[in-house]
């Protein structure tokens, strides 16, 4: 029953992966991507990596979670406290692991009572408890308090990347698996996936942890490429941000995170001189999206290689 | 249907493009400004919360700093100095993307971020582009170190503040509590959900023990809190001659406030956050007695230098400098005393600031071996709620 997994079209996946890779040191060796734009590419990676756990979550399992922030914080503190006692690299990815775990089972700690709840109330306890884990933060000493660790750079644009498409490639499986259907039947109607015989909280509960270990990495790199990780970052607004490139994209769409991130990123820093004006911009292109699109930008469509080959015949 | 969709994502895609055209717009005209004039030009890069959690810091300290440039100029005759603004959003990610403009911007110096933790994510940048960087209120401990957390850590070389730190100030108000208010047990009441206030309680908490008093007892309260009558009324039970508040005026202004109204009369000591028009909306004036802080600036007995500058903030922007307005204010004008000396380039610059003795609108003062000014400690007392004098403190080592 083992599916062959080097196929044709994966091949060119590979192959495309490889491209964009090269198409990057390209422009970054030619000065085009210079160093404020590495910085941006980095954030915009870290936040495709956040926003397709989430979607993972939200749009494929259709479980509203509002504690992502709390996940990525175990991830960046995990990596940051490493990353203190240990020396650089080994103790970043010892870190990134550390933090893979402990995130793991504290998803699994929130998501067996939580994931009993639907919808609104979901939302509240997972928020309440993103900001537990922001809080037991804030006051642990080796986390140094609200002051936050200072750390040493240890994670490249290159690094992000490849964990990046680790993380990618951990979620479509995930998503394209037989306990992704499953997970897509409870979004559609939990109580004929029960009749059906699908264990629903299992399947929830699979998906909920999976994003979360997912959200720990993008944690870890962040710690690993900006310097500073102080509790505040990760407050319930950290959740919502997450959110809203998620629902701007499209939920249950990962070409949609994937994009809804990239074309946030470049707004953010097409408007960096404009201060005063940045964030009422930043809301009406929402709201704009929000009218134009209520489904974000791409609804549920997904970009498949597979059909874009074959030509156009198959978009609807 | 397929292409309407389309054609509105499309609409979406070009509406951000052409603002980053703009944007694109937007620099080239002010570089030709300054090529324009044959007289050497210097830019000063300002790197502040203009919009965020913190943006009332980054706006006041802004302001200030433009105020330096634009009365750095008039002197000149000519525009001499530009300031090119950034605003960081009062974020740490977006003060990495800014650092990094700057570093391979050609500003010869930068002022700013407000915050210890903007500040210290700029730090590892701009020093690696040998940019000279002045933190105007970065007051965390050893925020100008590489590694905050080791005290025998390296300090960046490039980097400077014009504040004292949390640790200097709390040990100053611990001395002041001691000597001269003849206080010998004392209960603290901090926050612990900031660095400045947990900076403040450990260094007042180290000082005063040092010097022979008692920490009766040491109560938390967290940012944001409204109702403390449950705490106070506990430590209203307890035998002490002091109070000492280590937090920001919102929560201080209320403590103030419930604390009197309880019938807590003892004398209350608190920090520079204390330093706020809204501790009188918020405690009450006729509550703000034996009401002592310490702080880096006040109009009290002022200078004939800060009695200027006030003047010339309030002919500018129409309103009161605070305590930011002037921090930020020097840290311009060092920046710029310093680039009249030995002009634009970074190593003599560099080098300049820190053997400089600078005198400004907050006291005098020569930077120590971390880059943290050497200077007194004001404690203030205030008097129905007005500031009445003034005394200058400094800790015993």
């Amino acid at each position: 029953m083992k599916k062959n997994q080097f196929t044709f079209i994966n091949l060119c996946w590979l192959v495309l992966i490889v491209f964009i890779y090269f198409l990057i040191n390209i422009l970054i060796s030619l000065g085009v991507l210079n160093a404020v734009y590495q910085t941006v590419l980095v954030t915009v990676m870290i936040n495709i990596i956040l926003a397709i756990s989430l979607n993972m979550i939200i749009g494929i399992t259709g479980q509203f979670s509002l504690g992502h922030a709390g996940f990525m914080a175990i991830g960046a503190y995990s990596a940051g406290v490493a990353l203190k006692l240990f020396s650089q690299s080994t103790g970043f990815y010892m870190g990134i692991a550390l933090g893979m775990f402990f995130s793991g089972i504290m998803a699994l700690i929130v998501a067996i009572p939580t994931l009993r709840l639907k919808g609104d109330y979901l939302a509240i306890a997972t928020l309440g408890f993103g900001e537990i884990i922001r809080i037991i933060i804030q006051n642990m000493k080796v986390t140094n308090g609200a002051a936050g660790l200072v750390l040493t750079k240890v994670a490249d644009w290159k690094i992000v990347f490849v964990f990046l498409i680790i993380s990618i490639l951990i979620i479509l499986f995930f998503s394209n698996s037989a306990i992704g259907r499953a997970c897509i039947s409870v979004r559609e109607d939990e109580i004929a996936s029960e009749t059906m015989g699908i264990n629903t909280t299992k399947y929830k509960i699979m998906a909920f942890v999976v994003g979360a270990v997912i959200a720990s990495i993008a944690g870890a790199l962040y710690a690993g490429s900006f310097y500073v990780i102080k509790p505040d970052m990760f407050s319930f607004n950290k959740s919502i941000d997450i959110l809203v490139i998620v629902v701007f994209g499209g939920m249950g769409s990962f070409t949609g995170s994937i994009l809804s991130a990239i074309i946030i990123g470049i707004i953010n820093t097409a408007l960096q001189s404009f201060a005063g004006i940045r964030t009422i911009a930043y809301g009406i292109i929402l709201v704009m999206i929000m009218i134009f699109r209520p489904k974000g930008l791409l609804g549920s469509y997904e970009f498949k290689l597979s059909k874009f080959l074959k030509g156009k015949e198959e978009n609807q | 249907m397929y292409f309407r969709k389309l054609l509105k994502a499309g609409v979406a895609l070009t509406l951000a493009t052409s603002l980053a055209a703009c944007s694109a717009g937007n620099q080239t005209s002010t570089n030709q400004t300054t090529t324009q004039s044959d007289k050497e030009t210097y830019k000063i890069g300002l790197h502040f919360e203009l919009t965020g959690a913190v943006a009332d810091y980054g706006n006041t300290e802004n302001k200030a700093a433009k105020l330096a440039i634009k009365l750095a100029n008039e002197q000149a005759g000519y525009e001499k100095y530009v300031g090119v603004e950034y605003d960081n959003k009062s974020d740490q990610t977006e003060a990495v993307t800014i650092a990094t403009q700057l570093a391979s911007s050609d500003v010869v110096g930068v002022v700013g971020p407000a915050t210890s933790g903007a500040s210290a994510a700029t730090y590892p940048i701009l020093n690696g582009a040998n940019k000279v960087v002045i933190s105007p209120s970065a007051t965390q401990n050893n925020i100008t170190k590489v590694d905050p957390s080791n005290e025998n850590s390296e300090v960046y070389a490039y980097s400077f503040r014009t504040t004292f730190e949390d640790s200097y100030q709390g040990a100053a108000m611990a001395q002041f509590a001691f000597d001269t208010l003849s206080a010998k047990k004392v209960v603290i009441y901090g926050d612990n959900s900031n660095d400045y206030s947990k900076g403040l309680v450990e260094a007042f908490d180290t000082q005063f023990k040092k010097l022979g008093g008692e920490i009766v007892s040491t109560e938390y309260f967290t940012s944001g809190d409204t109702d403390f009558s449950s705490v106070l009324t506990n430590i209203k039970s307890k035998d002490f001659d002091l109070l000492y508040i280590a937090g920001y005026y919102n929560e201080a202004g209320l403590i103030i406030k419930q604390a009197r109204e309880l019938g807590i009369d003892s004398t209350i000591i608190g920090g520079d956050g204390f330093d706020s028009e809204s501790l009188i909306t918020l405690a009450g004036a006729s509550n703000l007695n034996k009401v002592y802080y310490t702080t880096g600036y006040t109009t009290v007995d002022a200078s004939e230098k800060l009695l200027k500058f006030v003047e010339a903030f309030k002919a500018e922007y129409n309103e009161e400098p605070s305590m930011f307005a002037a921090l930020a204010f020097d840290s311009t004008n060092l920046l710029i005393e310093n680039i009249e000396k030995v002009g634009g380039d970074s190593q003599a610059l560099r080098d300049s600031i820190e053997k400089t003795s600078f005198s400004g609108v907050t006291g005098d003062f020569t930077f120590d071996k971390t880059h943290t000014p050497i200077k007194t400690v004001l404690v203030v007392e205030l008097v129905d709620g007005v500031q009445s004098s003034a005394v200058s403190v400094s800790p015993q080592q």
